[in-house]
């Protein structure tokens, strides 16, 4: 007799009641939240929504006010072990201009203490077009193809968890289909992603679970795909036009 | 510990090399220190200041001041696009980025000296002789303190509008036990005393050398999040 029992993949992220305050304002206003293996939640918010903030608590850069939120078990604001699990993607590129694609992408992985970075690098780069352009000055590079290297620069490590702040700003459409390639290879791999942008379609079609962000809080959160774009669309609108 | 120095070198060594590529800080510290020199040098009246009185202030003042463009740079190469957040993000400690940014200014220094210090020994006829050794150890310790805590203000001031006058007027008041201390060892060395003489002094930079990379080190991390 065979028995076919699913387990289901363990938990990357739980947040709960988070909240970050900066002095009076509250950029965090209670969001709650968990996220497995293999997930995709995508955030959707007008901007000062606090969607940045979340991503930020969330890679360890800034400390939770209230609340509790962990990553991959490790209760924040951790340390190195739960930083070394987090790749981050952000609409800043995080490079430095004077190196090469090759120079930032190898200097990232050995702040990871990736194995086998010669490798590793490569391969990145190679995910993202960039192999070709690897040894020119990031300066030299067009904002799209910096944004390329930026992101061949978060998932080089391997990240458990991948953090993306508007990853698709700057791309163009090749390097917006690599991208959401990339990211869709990874979901079937395990890591679980949160992804922030203004860009519905793009996020939907990547997304296990949908939230829309305004004042600090979720004001719709659908664990599950299956969500009514349309609904989405006028909800999305609505929180903008009140302003977040 | 051979973790966070590792990985102190490996920042440092990116600093560097965009230093090396750029030469933008340190061309500039170069100059300054040459002009300062000069400066001082036609501004001087040696029948009625003994050239052992003048040098050491000029020589401290020149690395002070020409010290303050690498500390700036230190943490600007960090905030374009962001750069800082991808060190921050990734699992190496605080201190080895600290570290890592001491260090490389500890080398922007040093070669900034190794140019002035000639250059002033040329300039006003000095007679270095035997106390070459002694001065080289009083400008490495000295450039130690200096560089711990230009390094936290550089952290400090990086992200502030005012950066460029922030970082002289938070530091300036913290350099002043280590000038005075150089200052005075490095009279007593060109003055022909013996070493033992500026030992007091030498031993009071190794004092404030342990105090401000100890208390910086700490003092970082509490200067990062927003």
């Amino acid at each position: 007799m065979s028995s076919a029992t699913s387990v289901s993949p363990p938990s990357v992220v739980d947040v709960q009641e988070l909240t970050r305050s900066f002095g009076s304002r509250r950029a965090l206003a209670g969001v709650s939240f968990n996220l497995r293996a293999g997930e995709c939640l995508a955030v959707f918010g007008p901007n000062g929504a606090g969607k940045t903030t979340l991503l930020r608590v969330l890679a360890g850069l800034l400390s939770p006010t209230s609340g509790t939120a962990t990553v991959s078990g490790i209760k924040l604001p951790g340390g190195a072990d739960v930083r070394g699990k987090v790749g981050l993607i952000s609409h800043h590129t995080m490079l430095y201009e004077a190196l090469s694609p090759r120079e930032n992408v190898s200097f990232a992985a050995r702040l990871y203490r990736s194995p086998d970075i010669r490798q590793r690098v490569d391969d990145s780069l190679r995910r993202m077009s960039m192999l070709e352009r690897a040894d020119a000055p990031v300066r030299s590079l067009s904002r799209g193809m910096q944004q390329r290297v930026s992101i061949a620069r978060a998932m080089v490590h391997g990240p458990q968890l991948v953090l993306a702040d508007e990853p698709y700003s700057g791309l163009d459409e090749s390097g917006a289909r690599a991208l959401t390639e990339l990211l869709q290879d990874l979901r079937s791999s395990g890591t679980a992603i949160i992804i922030v942008t203004h860009n519905l379609p793009e996020g939907l079609a990547l997304a296990s679970s949908v939230a829309v962000m305004a004042r600090g809080r979720f004001a719709r959160y659908d664990a599950s795909s299956n969500v009514d774009a349309t609904s989405y669309s006028r909800l999305y609108r609505e929180a903008i036009s009140t302003g977040g | 510990m051979a973790d966070i120095l590792s990985d102190a070198w490996l920042i440092a060594r990116k600093d560097l090399t965009i230093e090396f590529r750029t030469r933008s800080a340190f061309l500039s510290a170069v100059v300054f220190a040459l002009l300062g020199l000069v400066i001082f040098y036609y501004s001087w009246d040696p029948t009625a200041i003994a050239v052992a009185d003048l040098a050491p202030g000029v020589l401290w003042v020149i690395f002070t001041f020409s010290g303050l463009l690498g500390l700036h740079r230190s943490f600007g190469v960090e905030a374009a696009d962001h750069a800082i957040d991808g060190l921050l993000a990734s699992p190496v400690s605080r201190q080895s980025i600290f570290l890592g940014k001491a260090i490389a200014n500890l080398v922007f220094v040093a070669a900034v000296q190794m140019i002035a210090i000639p250059a002033l020994v040329v300039f006003y006829n000095l007679p270095l002789g035997n106390i070459a050794a002694p001065l080289i150890a009083i400008a490495l310790l000295a450039a130690i303190g200096l560089v711990a805590v230009g390094t936290l203000f550089s952290a400090m001031a990086v992200n502030t509008r005012l950066a460029e006058l922030l970082l002289p007027m938070l530091a300036l008041p913290f350099f002043v036990p280590i000038v005075i201390g150089a200052t005075q060892a490095t009279a007593k060395l060109l003055s022909g005393r013996p070493v033992t003489e500026a030992g007091a002094w030498i031993k009071l930079l190794l004092a404030f050398d342990l105090v401000f990379v100890a208390a910086c080190t700490i003092a970082y991390p509490f200067t990062i999040e927003d």
